[in-house]
Order: structure tokens, then sequence, then C-alpha cells
């Protein structure tokens, strides 16, 4: 059945998944393994960049203060370029400077202050201004600026590199696990296709691979780098200045706190809005697909209040899901402005106490969100680990399936050499092993006869298929061909022999010459002789492109033309056995007949069995099998069994009763 | 999409003003806090402030930024509940649309598109309007509040930013040029792979007969191949997005330094201080700017899909609903008595009738049966008895009373109808069996049982664990077709309708049970009215009138005796499937 998408799940056995999916990876290891070291480079280069910022920030604050130190005064005062009358307001500027300050210590306001000071220097001569003013280094910011847009560069490229690397290996291995999984398919018995659902298999050969695929790709090199980022700042954090490291990391990891709680919340919500989603989607299925019914029994209202009941369900999950989603993004923002300010104060402190400068508090505000960012990564990357492992759990479970037995034998029935003999010896069959259906089965069919099977519907008449063409293997006694066991034959050898045409037409998308040719490779002479001879020669020609024409299973040929086509597929590969289901009437009475004609055709000159339904079949076999519940209760001409006045009779006779 | 937000009430347009005024207070808040941090960074820098200042700027900032995270919750708060509720009515209005439907519109949309555009197309508007609305307000606020407020600062800057900008969107506008026409051709190429793998899976049987698994993996190897191309082409090129959008943030900041410590190296010795701060204000700004650009192309990444699920949400609630209800609720003279007066059916866009001209009249008791080939229209005619298509000319009169006439519940009261495919519904056999409503009591256990013995499906109910109360699962996958048959044709019985109809309902049963249960139903019903569609002759060999039907036409009403003699494509279908002899024995 396929699942809910987007549901998280839990895997059996996570770690044991996970490894399972590495080993599985080995035959990429070394792009996987570039990969994650260029993730690793990347992500040390981004650890390197807060440093030059910081650098780079300095030189610049460096660069705005005006030069007033002991040095620069005497210089000014024993300059001989300076007019003496400059120097004296200098001198008065600088007694102005000493008052300013001294104010400052009475009042709080320092901005203004500063302010002021400026303003007194500003009014300076400018022979005085040039020798004060702050000299930028501009060299070094050029050189510093450099070296950083080369990192981000490097870095972006690296990334890149890393991405493109894993895209590919990620892609190859979902190529691989897909064909896998396909190969796979025509290995297993048949039983667990009888047991197993459709849907189900497409599901892990589409759904989880992509899961897995996806997954893989992002959250391998996000983890990497995650756990880089976090380790490289908190190690670069305490180098540089351990007060601003706890800080930093303090204020960080009570938001976090905050957000795990929400996340395990909101979690909750969407898997309930996921399975309410699921009950819904199941109940609108319902109801659409029984439209007819639902008018038919006036059970529109009585519809309509379940989907009413789901669809509010539905809506108080889906509101508070995302309610709870909604608020990861502010919460981290706030989380980002709570560790900012916390920098910023605690940094202020210390740089007021001379202990720091200003360009590591700009570093620290980019450290802040290198701690924070890896953290809530590693929680995404955690959760689709998760669904990774889930997924690919179910694609090994597949893909660990019991195969059949490879047949070991140096016996083999050539085609054209088959007489066409075939026996059942006290076969015993039972699809479970606590229940036998074909108890103790015999009879015997000499080349070129024709063998009925009836019986009412569900009376497992496709059981007999499944055991001459060896898809089950019988439990006990024997079937033989041309007197070999077809257990000491191979699969391949017994399918070699027979012909199958079953109700159940099965062409594939491709073109009529590949449908009709199916394996075998014949001429297109003998095609059209097969097509003539089943008549769907005409149709075949109205076709454009006629043998190239592309058909598929679809609705666009008519079920009639489909059955022509797969007895022509018969008639084409021409073994000494048939298989055949007769058509009942879901065609029209003149295709009908046509297919009938043709299915006669096929019966000629081979031992056939027969799934019949046809009065006329039934009467001319050799030997009718009739089957009730599973087994083989009645056999014989249809004469015998008349006489016999038993589950045959009444079956045949109930036909005309009124 | 406009139509589709017009389901939202007075209340819910109140709510979004409410959400957009809260939304410009929470971009003034946010655009507020570089303020604060360039407050911060002077007082730093010029190591003038004491503590206490900084202490109190802080304070400001994460007041802000708490204020700005208050009003994000109030806004999350009423864009979820203004987002499902939307879809809460949307899904409400589609499925009582289409449960309002005639089989016509069904038919038109197919009943999986109907499945698809009630959850997922839902689901689609619902994720653009809780993601979208707070982008699609935001968005634009904050890159023009934020533009404002860095365009007198500098040119230098806002040129650096600008063309951080467009550099950006022209790397997105590229890369989704090229890639999104082929996410169309990915998802192609995935239901090929899915088309081949169930290919496979069906005809599982024919391949190993045919020894045929080499040449059914090289078919899916070709499928996986190009899906695998296309895909890792695809994921390529999104790999160059996230380096190149962190290139454009770092490198915006770099430059705004850049530039910044050359600005500052000219300016006068007053305006240095201001220009530095300025500088670190710039820059979180400019990043604000690159950010709400960033989501205005990712609302409009998002309006085209959803464009598209509100059309296909659109098409479903404007479909005309071709059956329009009638009035007469009462009770009628006459029971169980059909009459068709020259009733036509085509399908609205055909150009060939379906059903030409037919007249018939049944009367009270009578089993009246329909055959005929495929596409014959046996079907579609006796669908027009309960509305399922209306007639394009002629009149259709049950118990003397035009069908067009009749309250649809009251109509399908008289109904016991049995589809061509049974239809179960999750729930118990008994839930089955009494599925529905026909303007009485609902039937007791008793009648229950009864109506499980005379459809034959008493054997296997009893084994089922439960009995009555045994699950049904989903479309009924825990029973066979046979059985499922048979219940649903108990489920007509439970109804004690005055008409049986039978849509070919006796297919999936073998000839013996087959017979079984009509006899059994002849008994029970006398007074009812059958009309049966069948494919075997055996079925309706006993009918009081036999309707044959070809392309349309009636080409003769009679015995099986009458027919065999004087309808030649009755005595065809006949011969194709009982030799001469058994006809004449019959």
């Amino acid at each position: 059945m396929p699942r809910p998408r987007g549901v998280p799940e839990k895997s059996k056995d996570f770690t044991g998944a996970i490894k399972r999916l590495f080993k599985s990876l080995d035959k990429w290891r070394y792009l996987v393994i570039m990969s994650l070291i260029i993730a690793i480079i990347s992500a040390i280069l981004g650890l390197i960049t807060p440093n030059q910022l910081s650098n780079l920030t300095d030189t610049i604050s460096e660069g705005i203060k005006p030069q007033m130190n002991e040095k620069i005064i005497t210089e000014i005062m024993t300059s001989e370029e300076i007019s003496e009358e400059d120097k004296m307001s200098f001198m008065e500027s600088l007694k102005k400077l000493e008052e300013n300050s001294k104010e400052d210590n009475k009042n709080e306001k320092n901005e203004e202050n500063y302010d002021k000071s400026l303003t007194i220097l500003s009014e300076l001569p400018k022979s005085i201004q040039d020798k004060i003013s702050p000299k930028m280094d501009l060299e070094k910011i050029t050189t510093v600026a450099f070296i950083l847009l080369m990192l981000h560069v490097v870095s972006a490229l690296l990334n890149f590199v890393q991405s493109f690397t894993m895209t590919t290996v990620s892609n190859n291995f979902a190529k691989s696990l897909r064909s896998n999984i396909s190969i796979k398919i025509n290995k297993l018995p048949l039983k667990f296709f009888d047991t197993h659902e459709t849907g189900d298999v497409l599901s892990r050969i589409t759904n989880d691979v992509d899961q897995i695929a996806q997954n893989l790709n992002q959250s391998l090199a996000t983890l990497v780098t995650s756990f880089t980022l976090l380790i490289g700042s908190t190690i670069m954090m305490f180098i540089t200045n351990y007060i601003m490291a706890i800080t930093a990391i303090l204020a960080s990891v009570i938001g976090f706190s905050l957000m795990a709680v929400i996340l395990s919340k909101s979690q909750k919500y969407f898997t309930a809005r996921q399975k309410e989603l699921g009950k819904m989607n199941g109940h609108i299925e319902e109801v659409y697909s029984g439209h007819n019914v639902i008018k038919a029994y006036n059970a529109t209202n009585y519809v309509t209040e379940e989907f009413d009941d789901l669809n509010e369900k539905l809506y108080t999950c889906n509101r508070k899901s995302q309610f709870l989603s909604g608020l990861m993004g502010p919460i981290m923002g706030f989380v980002g402005n709570l560790g900012y300010v916390a920098v910023c104060i605690v940094g202020a402190i210390l740089t007021t106490n001379n202990i720091i400068t200003f360009g590591v508090i700009v570093a620290f505000m980019i450290y802040v969100r290198m701690f924070t960012n890896p953290l809530s990564q590693i929680a995404q990357a955690m959760t689709s680990l998760q669904s990774t492992a889930a997924a690919s759990e179910r694609v090994f479970e597949f893909l660990d399936e019991k195969e059949m037995p490879i047949e070991k034998t140096n016996k083999k029935l050539i085609r054209e050499k088959v007489k066409g003999n075939i026996e059942f010896k006290n076969v015993k069959f039972g699809y479970n092993d606590d229940k036998t259906i074909i108890k103790n089965f015999s009879a015997k069919a000499k080349p070129g006869q024709k063998i009925a099977i009836v019986g009412p519907t569900g009376a497992g008449k496709t059981t007999m298929v499944n055991l001459l063409m060896k898809f089950y293997d019988i439990k006990d006694g024997e079937i033989l061909i041309d007197g070999i066991s077809t257990k000491d034959l191979t699969r391949e050898n017994i399918h070699d022999l027979f012909i199958m045409v079953l109700q159940d037409t099965w062409l594939f998308e491709g073109t009529v010459r590949d449908n009709l040719n199916f394996n075998s490779k014949v001429s297109d002479e003998t095609i059209w002789d097969a097509c003539s001879t089943v008549g769907v020669d005409h149709f075949i020609k109205t076709l454009p492109g006629q043998l190239d024409a592309k058909i598929d299973n679809s609705d666009s040929i008519s079920q009639g033309q489909k059955q022509l086509l797969t007895i022509a597929r018969g008639m084409i590969k021409d073994a000494p056995f048939l298989i055949l289901d007769e058509a009942t009437s879901s065609v029209d009475t003149r295709t009908e007949e046509l297919v009938q004609k043709a299915m006669d055709k096929l019966t000629i000159g081979r031992t056939s069995f027969i799934i019949a339904h046809r009065l006329s079949t039934i009467k001319n076999a050799n030997l009718i099998l009739v089957m009730n519940e599973g087994n083989i209760i009645e056999q014989g001409t249809h004469d015998e069994l008349m006489k016999k006045n038993g589950f045959y009779a009444d079956l045949y006779n109930s036909q005309f009763k009124k | 999409m406009i139509k589709v937000l017009k389901n939202l009430t007075k209340k819910d347009i109140y709510m979004i003003i409410f959400c957009f005024l809260l939304m410009v207070s929470q971009v003034y808040l946010e655009l507020k806090i570089p303020e604060f941090m360039s407050k911060i960074t002077r007082l730093v820098q010029t190591g003038s402030g004491t503590i206490g200042e900084i202490l109190e700027q802080g304070g400001y900032m994460l007041l802000c930024s708490l204020l700005s995270l208050a009003t994000a919750v109030i806004i999350g708060y009423f864009a979820s509940i203004l987002s499902s509720s939307l879809s809460l009515k949307l899904r409400s209005k589609i499925f009582n649309k289409v449960e309002s439907f005639g089989m016509e519109e069904i038919k038109k949309f197919s009943t999986s598109s109907l499945i698809t555009r009630t959850t997922n197309d839902v689901t689609q508007i619902e994720m653009t309007i809780a993601m979208g609305l707070q982008m699609m307000i935001k968005a634009p606020i904050m890159a023009i509040w934020a533009v404002t407020k860095i365009l007198n600062k500098s040119i230098e800057w806002s040129m650096l930013t600008g063309l951080g900008v467009v550099i950006l969107l022209i790397t997105i506008t590229i890369i989704m040029i090229i890639v999104i026409p082929r996410f169309e051709r990915v998802q192609k190429l995935t239901d090929k792979v899915n088309g081949v793998t169930s290919e496979n899976l069906n005809g599982i049987r024919v391949i190993h007969a045919f020894n045929a698994e080499e040449f059914q993996e090289n078919r899916f190897d070709e499928v996986n191949t190009n899906l695998t191309k296309t895909q890792m082409f695809n994921q390529r090129m999104f790999s160059i997005m996230s380096p190149v959008m962190m290139l454009v943030n770092h490198s915006l900041t770099l430059g705004i330094y850049f530039v910044g410590a050359y600005l500052i190296s000219e300016a006068g010795l007053l305006n240095k201080i201001t220009l530095f701060s300025d500088m670190v204000v710039f820059s979180s700004y400019g990043m604000q700017v690159i950010m709400s650009f960033l989501m205005l192309a990712m609302i409009f990444m998002m309006i085209p899909r959803a464009q598209i699920s509100a059309k296909r949400i659109n098409e479903v609630l404007d479909e005309d609903n071709s059956i329009k209800d009638g009035d007469f609720d009462g009770e009628t003279e006459e029971k169980g008595t059909i009459e068709f007066k020259n009733v036509s059916f085509k399908y609205p866009d055909a150009d060939e009738k379906i059903i030409d001209n037919i007249s018939f009249s049944v009367n009270k008791g009578e089993t009246v049966a329909f055959i005929g080939s495929t596409g014959s229209g046996k079907s579609t005619l006796i669908n027009l008895i309960p509305r399922f298509y209306d007639v394009t000319e002629g009149e259709i009169l049950i118990d003397g009373i035009n069908i067009k006439d009749y309250k649809q519940t009251c109509l399908h009261n008289k109904i016991g109808y049995i589809p061509q495919k049974a239809v179960m519904f999750t729930g118990t056999v008994k839930e089955n069996i009494t599925y529905g409503d026909n303007g009485k009591k609902k039937p007791t256990d008793k009648e229950v049982e009864k109506a499980i013995e005379i459809a034959q499906a008493k054997d296997f109910v009893k084994k089922m664990d439960g009995v009555l109360d045994a699950h049904i699962a989903r479309g009924g996958t825990n029973i066979s077709g046979g059985q499922k048959q048979r219940l649903a044709i108990a489920r007509a019985i439970a109804r004690n309708p005055e008409i049986y109809i039978f849509d070919d309902s006796f297919s999936a049963l073998d000839y013996k049970t087959d017979l079984t249960l009509r006899k059994e139903l002849k008994k029970y019903t006398k007074d009812s009215t059958n009309l049966i569609v069948a494919q075997r002759i055996g079925t309706i060999v006993n009918a009081d009138k036999i309707v044959v039907l070809d392309k349309g036409k009636c080409v003769g009403i009679g015995t099986h005796k009458e027919l065999l003699k004087n309808c030649e494509i009755y005595k065809e279908i006949a011969l194709s499937q009982l030799s001469k002899e058994e006809l004449e024995n019959a």
C-alpha cells in the first residue's frame, strides 16, 4: 500500500540501516570521502573569515580616531612647518579637551562630549589637522579585503564541487538501487507477488529511492559541515576570548532549548496531520469512486457528515502544525538577536576595559551565527536521516527477499525435439505449508490432446498454470514432460516449451514488433504470417507505422485486439505445449468469434491446457479437469462426467435450468 | 487564485488587515534593530559609552526583538487560522459540489482527478497561503522600507547592494528557466519508470513464460538511465545556487566595508565616526534588502504552482450541474412501472447518439433483460433511470411520473441499483448492507440476514470474523470480486425497492451461483420489477421481455423464443455462446 508521504517515521534499526546504506555506497567510496573532505575544508575556511573580517574592521576603526598621543603632540610643537599661531590654537584646544574630559566623569553624557571634542579638533588650523587626522591604512585594508574575497570565492567553489560530487554520487546510487530492485523483481518467486501489492513495490522503487537519494545528497554534507562549524566555531571562540565564548554559547543554548520544545510539539501535530490527511484521502477516494451507489442509495448526507467530521479534524491539526512550524523562523531570528546583544554587551564591557578590540566583537557577531546555524541544521539533518533509514530499510528489505533457488541440472529438453507428453503423478500442492489444496492428483496427456480445466469462479484454475509453468513448486509427486520430471529441468527450460496466453492480456509500451516477437528474434515475415493466421493483420495495417507503431496496455486498443495480439505472440513462439485462458464475454460478439477462431488455431498440434468457458471446447476436450475450492474434484471426458452426475453435470446443467 | 481567495469571509479580511498592520509594525521593529545595533557599535567603538548606556541600548534592541517575535507569533496564529480555514472551506465546497454532480460531470473530470483536486490541490493552496501570505505582505514592505533607509546614506553602498540583488535575481532566473521544463520531464520519466515497473509486475507470469527477464531489464535500464541523467542535471544546476547566494551575501558585506574604508579615509574628521557606524548599519540593511528580494523571488516561484491548483479547483466549482432536482416527493399511485418514451441520449460533446429513440414499457413485477454487444448502450440505458445521466430526448416515466419531476431522493428510494463493479465501503458487513437511506427505517438484523441469504452470501459471511460485524477493508480488498458482487446485491435487497436494476451484476458469479441467486431473488421479489443487463444468454433466457440493443438502437423486443426466430442479432449472440442443440434444449 502506498504510504502517505511526508510522515516522519521511525526505522526499526537506525544504526543498522545507516551502516548498510554506507556499505552499499562503497562503490563511490572515493567520491564520498572526497566530498566530505571538501566539506570540512570549506567549513574551516568559513571559520577563518571572521578573524580576517575582525582584522579588517580593526584596521578601518584605527583610521577613525584622531592621533592624539604624546609623540604627535611633541612632533607638532617642534615642527618648523607649522606657524606659531597655529601652535597656539592647538595648545588652547588641548586645554579645552582636558576640561571636557574632566566633565566626562561628572557627566554621564559621554557621546555628546566625544562629539564636542571632535568639534574642537576640527576647528584647528589645517596644518595641524593634517598631522593629527587619522591615517587609514588603505594598503592593509586592500590586502585583507583581497584575502577575504579569495576565501569567499574558494569557499564557494569548494561548496559547488562538493555538492556537484554528492549529486553525482546520490543519483548514481539511486539509479543502481532502482535497477537492483527491477532485477530483483524477476528473481522473486511468484508467491511474493501473489501476497504483496504492486503499489508497495512501486512505492519502494520511486518514493523510497527518491527519499534516500535526496536526503543523502543534502544531509550528509550538511552534517559534516555543521559539525565542523560547530566544533570549529567553539574552538575559535575560546581561542579568541573565553568570556565572550561562554556568553555566546550560553545565549544560543537558551534559545535552542526553547526551540527544541516547540519542535517536538509540532512534530506531534505533523504526524497527526498526516494521519488525518490519509483518512481524508481514503474517505474521498471511496466516496468519489462509489458516486453512483451513494446517489442511488441516498447516502449523500451520510458521507457528507463523515466528511465534515474528518475535515474539521484535519483543520485542527493543520492549524496547530502550521502555527507551530511557522514559529521556527521568528524564534531563530530572536535567538540570533539574543546572542548578538549578549555578545555586544559583554564585548562592550571588555572593550571599555581594554581587554579586547572592537574587531573581536565583530568577529563574535559572526561566530554566534556560525554556532547557532549548525545546531538547527544538525537537528534537521538528523530527522531526515531518520526517514532515510526508514526508507532504506524498506528498500533493503525488498532486496533481501528470498529469491527463487538456482537450479542445477544437466538435463535439457530441446523445444523442437519434444513430443508433447505430459504426466501428473500423485501431485500434491498447497500455497501454504499447512493447507494442501491439490491432494494426490494424477493424469496423463498425449501429444496434441486437449485438456479442459473447468470450475466456478475462484476454484483455483490458475493453480494449474502455476504448477505447469513451475511458478510454484509442487510439494510431492511429479510432473513429467516426455518422461523427465520438471524437478530436473530449469524453469527457463520449461518456460521455453510452453506457450501461455492468459485472459489478462499483457502488452507493454513499445512497438507492435517488440510486443509480438517478445524476446524471440524472428523475421517480420514470420510475424506477418502469424498475424494473418490469427486475423489481426488488418488491424496492424491500420496502425501508423504498422509493426513499428507504438502500443501499450491502455484502453486505446480494444480488449479483443489485445487478445488477438497476445495470441499472435504465442503463435510466433511456436512451442509444443499450450496454456490457454479462454476469453469470457468481455468483448463484443464478432470479435469474440474471431478470438475464438484464433485460439482454436493455436491449439492445433499442441498439447493444450485450456481454462475453458465455452461448452464446445469443454465437450471436445480429451480430458476435463473439474476444480472446486482449489482441488481437482472430478476428471474425465464430458460424457463420462455427465454419466457420473456429479459436480460437473450440475455445473453444466445449471446453464439451462430455470 | 483571486477567485479562490473570494472564499475568504469578512472576518478573514479583517484578520488580513489586522495582520497587515501587525506586519508593518513588525517590519518597523525589525528595521529598528540595526539602529540600536549601530548605537551600540558607536558606543563600543568610541569607547565613550558606559556599561549602563550599552545595557540600555541592548535592552531596547532585545525589547524590539521580543516585540517582533510577539507580533510574528500573533501573525503566525492568524495566518494558520486563515490558511487552514480556507482549505477547510475549499475542501468542503469541492466535496459538496462533487456530491451534487451527475455521472456526466464525474466522467468529464475523472474520479482520480477529482480526488487530487479535493486533496492535493487544496493542500497546495493552503501551503501557499500559509507561507506566501506572510511573505507576500512582508517582502514588499521590507524591501521598500529597507531601501528608503539606506538610499540617502551612500550612493556607492546602494549601488553595491543593487548589484548584489541583480546578480542573485539573474542567477535564480537563469537556473529556473533551465530547470523548470526539466522538472516536468523528471515527472514524466518517473511515471515511465513506474510504468515499466508496473508492467513488469503485472506481466510477471508472461515475462517468466517467455524467459524475457533480461529483455525487461534492458527496457528498465533505458528509462532508469534517462531519469537519472535528467535528475542529475537538475540537481547539478541547483548546486550552483547556494554557493552563489553565499558568495553574493559575503561579498556584499565585504564590499561595503571595503568601499567604506575609502569613504571614511576621504571624509572630514567629524564625519568619519558617523560614516563608520553608518557602514555597520548599512551592511545589515543591505542584507535585509537582499533577503526581501529573495523572498519575492520565492513567491514568484510559488505563485504559478498555486495558480495551477486554483484553476483546477475553480474548474470543479464552476462546473454547471447538468442534473436539476425535481420537486415531487409524495406517494405515487402506480408502483413499479417503467416507461421509456422515444428516449435518446448522447454525451454533450459527442456527435453520435449512444441511445437512439428507444421506447418500451415495463409492468409491475416483470423482469426485463437488456442484451447486446459491448458499446451497444445497454448499460447507459439503465443508468438513465436513476438519473446518473439525463436523457437528451424523450422521457422516462416511473410509476407514471417523469423522473425529472421527482425529487432525486424520492426517485432513488424506489430503486435498488447494483452496479457493474460492486462498490464496498470501509466498515462492517452490516453497514455495507444497510448503506444509505431509503426513506424508511433502517433494516433490522433479521432483514439483513435474509438479504444475505437471498444474495447467496450467507456461506462466506458466516465464515467471516465477526459475521455481520466483520470488517470490510477499503474498497473491499479483503473479499473476492464474486463476494463483493453478492454483498452489493444483498444491499439492494435490504433496501426493499420497487425496482431492481442489475447492471451486469452477475458477471462475477459462476453459472451455478448465478442461477440459484436469481431463483431465490425471484421468489422473494415477486412484486418487484427487475431490469437486468447481461452478457450471458443463460442469465436472461427466462426474462419476461428481452430488449436487444445494437449501436444504441433497439433491434428487437420479445421473449427468448420469439427473438430466436425473428431477431438476427440476438441469434448471433446466442449462437456464439451456446450450440444449436443447447439453444433448442433451453
